[in-house]
């Protein structure tokens, strides 16, 4: 289960309220929105405590201009899910990599920066992984037509 | 033997190791950077087989994306369709009968032993070793046989619904299941006298590519990888789903973190889920195998949901994203496989080309699930 | 005709032993994979002829239609070179091998040096294959099979020289003729002459394995790690030759063990020596070979190698003096 010191220390970094949701319903069960230069500080916070990083995706809210980055940590020997969102905008979708805290975020954040264009700073290598390698679309944002 | 050749030789030269290779079982390709025989760098390269389940998700209703789940992981696609299944259900809040709950329990068990006698034959075909291979297809097929009798299908199976199974077992499957459990329990010491104890077996996985439970954590590699590295994480008990929580079952976990506890793992969780088979052909109640209040329609609520299960190779999960329509907005499937293979490149860094092959074995790549 | 006259009677033994090596080749295979079928449950090629006799002429028709690929950038001359150099050598060798007293191409004095010197000769047609097909898995291959031979020719002429120290000839029709007598005068049993014989034996088999490339030690092909190996490149009749060279190479490396050895033509119990003897004895361990690629996995080049140094070479060096001073010092004490 999540500790209560790195309940607050997260709720700390939130934008609007850090959510404490029902495991049965939701699946997860700590939902923080952070801003998008926090998420490196909710990484650090999540890795000093022994999380590990099981996904990193991208919603695209085309009604409301923006794009939803989501973080979903777990742990392994006391498991509790940890969603961390940031969102940004869609003109300039940026926010900075984690991959210096977790290396494995390497392919998930290139995965995303494929499906959706956002780019995260300071990554290392954002040339398209799945997609072709000469790929300049972004094919999960709403407005993308083939 | 994870010494470098002397570092200041400048004379590397980069070998592709695929799309097309033998013991890259699929489209994946390597880019080793190699001295000698000694590999100072890799970098797996994706996407030859990536179909965009993501986005076909997107212009499909919930119930029309079923089959494409049993298109990821053409090994275990019962563990995908139950992840799948469990995440609409906890979306749309339908309750699931019982009986359908242990029928899900034991065709996905049946699955995974059959996902692990492939991994182990395959295995053994990549150290070099053809005759396992062929063993254990020939105890693959009755699992093929008792599957197709229940899912009308081999490989790529779309059995499970929204609040129940499709249709319902027949005693047959019963009686089929438990001679088979019958039949490994008595095969399983003649995998172990055969192959387990092969001294040029134990030579190749002992202390060969360590995965330390660090590398796993930092990378998020979960399932046998991570059981093999003394860390004793399984969704099954992590997160009860199913009728899990009513099975007495063991997490085989092995602290060394080299090839041969992921090998042993895989070896056990057969004889767990066997276990795990027995009782629940013992358990199984009566009753309809779909509940009646299922919507025909699926409309969730606004909001997201997560859903994972341990899948063959570790954890998969399903997010959800539903804006209240009968289409997902947003499906994210996250697979195990692609977690495990991106810590490659580290963990081979400095091995033997034959050493690294054993482990791209052992952490029991499916490409399919990976690409997606 | 006059069988006697040199000329045709070379001739005979030449088309002979070509048609012996072909021979071999193709039913080698045929027998390789119905071993391989019976031990992996099923029952290997059948469709066409009675049990498949006749698989092995097709796949040889097959071989010799097919388009022969030559890339490009390739060494033209070494590439070319290659696939004869490794079949002609294991041909050669046939030439001194007493099939039974009376059948053998040419009863030379130095037989058995004459073989060791041909068969150094193959590893050249792996390298030159390997090197002159330009290509990256074809290269570690070639390095692989190289380091392979150097390293076991080493343990392999130890035992050999211990062996010679004991019959006084290199001639292999008189090593033979010294087992005769029944089965406890072949030198595999012939422990007064050296009480550790049935490992020298074990030193040259496992050495004739390594030397021919066959599992587990085939790491030059290791199709799970180089593709194909040295032979990556090469198609139709080209690779057919490869494999030719290989199959005639496993003959050779059994007949040795079998002279040397388990007495040749020589009959386990001294009646009715002849060349029966000698081709059952050939087969039974052309079989082992068999078995023992289809029960074991592949070891690791440097798995490999780590056998031949830290414990082959020294048991066939302690091997060597032992038999000196099984020689020399045993008539000394007892005269």
């Amino acid at each position: 289960m999540i500790s209560l010191a790195l309940k607050s220390a997260l709720a700390a970094l939130a934008v609007n309220e850090a959510v404490v949701t029902d495991f049965a319903a939701r699946g997860f069960h700590f939902d923080v929105t952070v801003a998008p230069d926090a998420v490196e500080a909710a990484a650090e916070i999540l890795n000093l405590e022994g999380f590990f990083l099981e996904a990193i995706t991208g919603v695209d809210w085309l009604a409301d201009g923006q794009m939803e980055v989501v973080y979903d940590y777990n742990h392994s020997t006391t498991p509790g899910r940890v969603v961390i969102r940031a969102r940004v905008s869609r003109a300039t979708p940026e926010l900075p990599t984690v991959s210096a805290i977790y290396p494995g975020a390497l392919w998930h954040e290139r995965e995303t920066h494929d499906f959706f264009g956002i780019v995260f700073l300071r990554h290392p290598d954002l040339s398209p992984l799945l997609l072709p390698e000469d790929a300049d679309f972004h094919p999960l944002r709403k407005d993308y037509t083939p | 033997m994870s010494v470098l050749a002397s570092s200041d030789c400048k004379e590397t030269f980069v070998l592709n190791l695929g799309p097309q290779h033998p013991a890259t079982h699929g489209v994946l390709r390597v880019k080793l950077t190699m001295d000698g025989e000694y590999i100072r760098h890799a970098e797996p390269v994706l996407g030859y087989i990536h179909r965009m389940h993501e986005k076909m998700g997107e212009n499909r209703t919930w119930a029309q994306f079923m089959p494409n789940t049993g298109r990821l992981d053409y090994l275990s696609a019962l563990s995908y369709n139950h992840g799948y299944v469990l995440a609409v259900e906890r979306a749309a809040g339908i309750a699931v009968p019982e009986r359908a709950e242990y029928i899900r329990v034991i065709t996905v068990e049946l699955n995974r032993i059959s996902s692990h006698l492939v991994w182990f034959g395959a295995f053994i075909l990549d150290l070099g070793g053809f005759t396992p291979l062929l063993y254990a297809f020939d105890d693959r097929e009755i699992i093929l046989d008792l599957l197709q009798a229940v899912t009308g299908s081999r490989l790529t199976y779309c059995y499970f619904r929204f609040g129940g199974v499709y249709n319902d077992i027949e005693p047959d499957f019963i009686t089929g299941t438990l001679a088979f459990i019958k039949r490994l329990r008595e095969r399983m010491p003649m995998y172990h006298n055969l192959v387990t104890k092969n001294i040029i077996l134990i030579k190749r996985l002992k202390d060969i590519g360590f995965v330390p439970a660090e590398m796993c954590r930092k990378y998020g590699a979960t399932g046998p990888v991570l059981r093999g590295a003394g860390v004793g994480y399984d969704v099954r008990r992590a997160e009860p789903y199913s009728v899990y929580p009513e099975l007495d079952f063991d997490i085989p976990t092995y602290p060394e973190g080299d090839c041969m506890a992921r090998y042993m793992v895989r070896l056990d969780e057969i004889e767990q889920s066997m276990r795990i088979i027995e009782q629940a052909c013992a358990k199984l109640p009566d009753g309809p195998v779909m509940a009646e209040k299922a919507p025909k329609i699926i409309k969730p609520a606004k909001g997201d949901y997560y859903a994972a299960v341990e899948a063959a190779r570790g954890s998969f999960g399903v997010r959800l994203v539903s804006d209240g329509t009968t289409t997902p907005y947003r499906l994210k499937l996250r697979s195990p496989s692609y977690s495990n293979l991106s810590l490659f490149g580290e963990a081979s860094r400095g091995m033997l080309l034959p050493d690294a092959l054993a482990l791209m074995g052992s952490l029991d790549l499916v490409i399919p699930e990976i690409d997606r | 005709m006059n069988l006697h006259s040199e000329p045709i009677r070379l001739l005979a033994f030449l088309v002979g032993i070509i048609a012996f090596a072909a021979l071999n080749a193709a039913y080698l295979v045929w027998l390789e994979r119905k071993v391989a079928g019976h031990v992996q449950r099923r029952i290997g090629p059948k469709e066409v002829g009675p049990f498949g006799l006749l698989q092995p002429l097709v796949d040889g028709i097959k071989l010799m239609t097919k388009q022969v690929l030559i890339p490009d950038n390739i060494d033209p001359i070494l590439f070319r070179l290659a696939p004869p150099l490794l079949l002609i050598p294991a041909v050669m060798s046939f030439v001194t091998i007493p099939f039974s007293e009376t059948l053998v191409a040419r009863d030379i004095n130095l037989g058995l040096l004459m073989i060791f010197a041909f068969a150094s000769i193959n590893v050249l047609g792996i390298l030159l294959g390997g090197w002159g097909s330009n290509n990256k898995y074809a290269v570690i291959a070639a390095a692989r099979g190289v380091s392979q031979n150097v390293a076991y020719e080493i343990p392999m002429l130890i035992t050999v020289i211990t062996m010679v120290m004991i019959t006084h000839t290199l001639n292999l029709n008189e090593i033979v003729r010294q087992q005769g007598g029944g089965i406890f005068n072949w030198y595999i049993f012939r422990w007064s002459a050296n009480p550790l014989m049935l490992i020298s034996f074990l030193i040259f088999f496992t050495c004739s394995l390594a030397e021919t490339n066959r599992a587990p030690f085939d790491l030059g092909e290791a199709e799970s790690e180089l593709v194909a190996g040295y032979h990556t490149e090469y198609s139709g009749m080209g690779f057919g030759i490869f494999f030719m060279g290989e199959y005639a190479n496993i003959v050779i490396g059994c007949s040795l063990a079998t002279i040397l050895f388990l007495g040749g033509w020589q009959c386990p119990f001294g009646l009715w020596p002849g060349v029966h003897w000698f081709l059952i004895k050939l087969y039974i361990l052309i079989f082992t070979v068999i078995l023992i690629r289809w029960t074991f996995p592949r070891t690791t080049i440097y798995g490999l190698l780590n056998l031949s140094w830290k414990v082959l070479i020294p048991f066939a060096l302690f091997n060597l003096i032992l038999t000196g001073a099984m020689i020399k010092i045993w008539p000394m004490i007892f005269p």
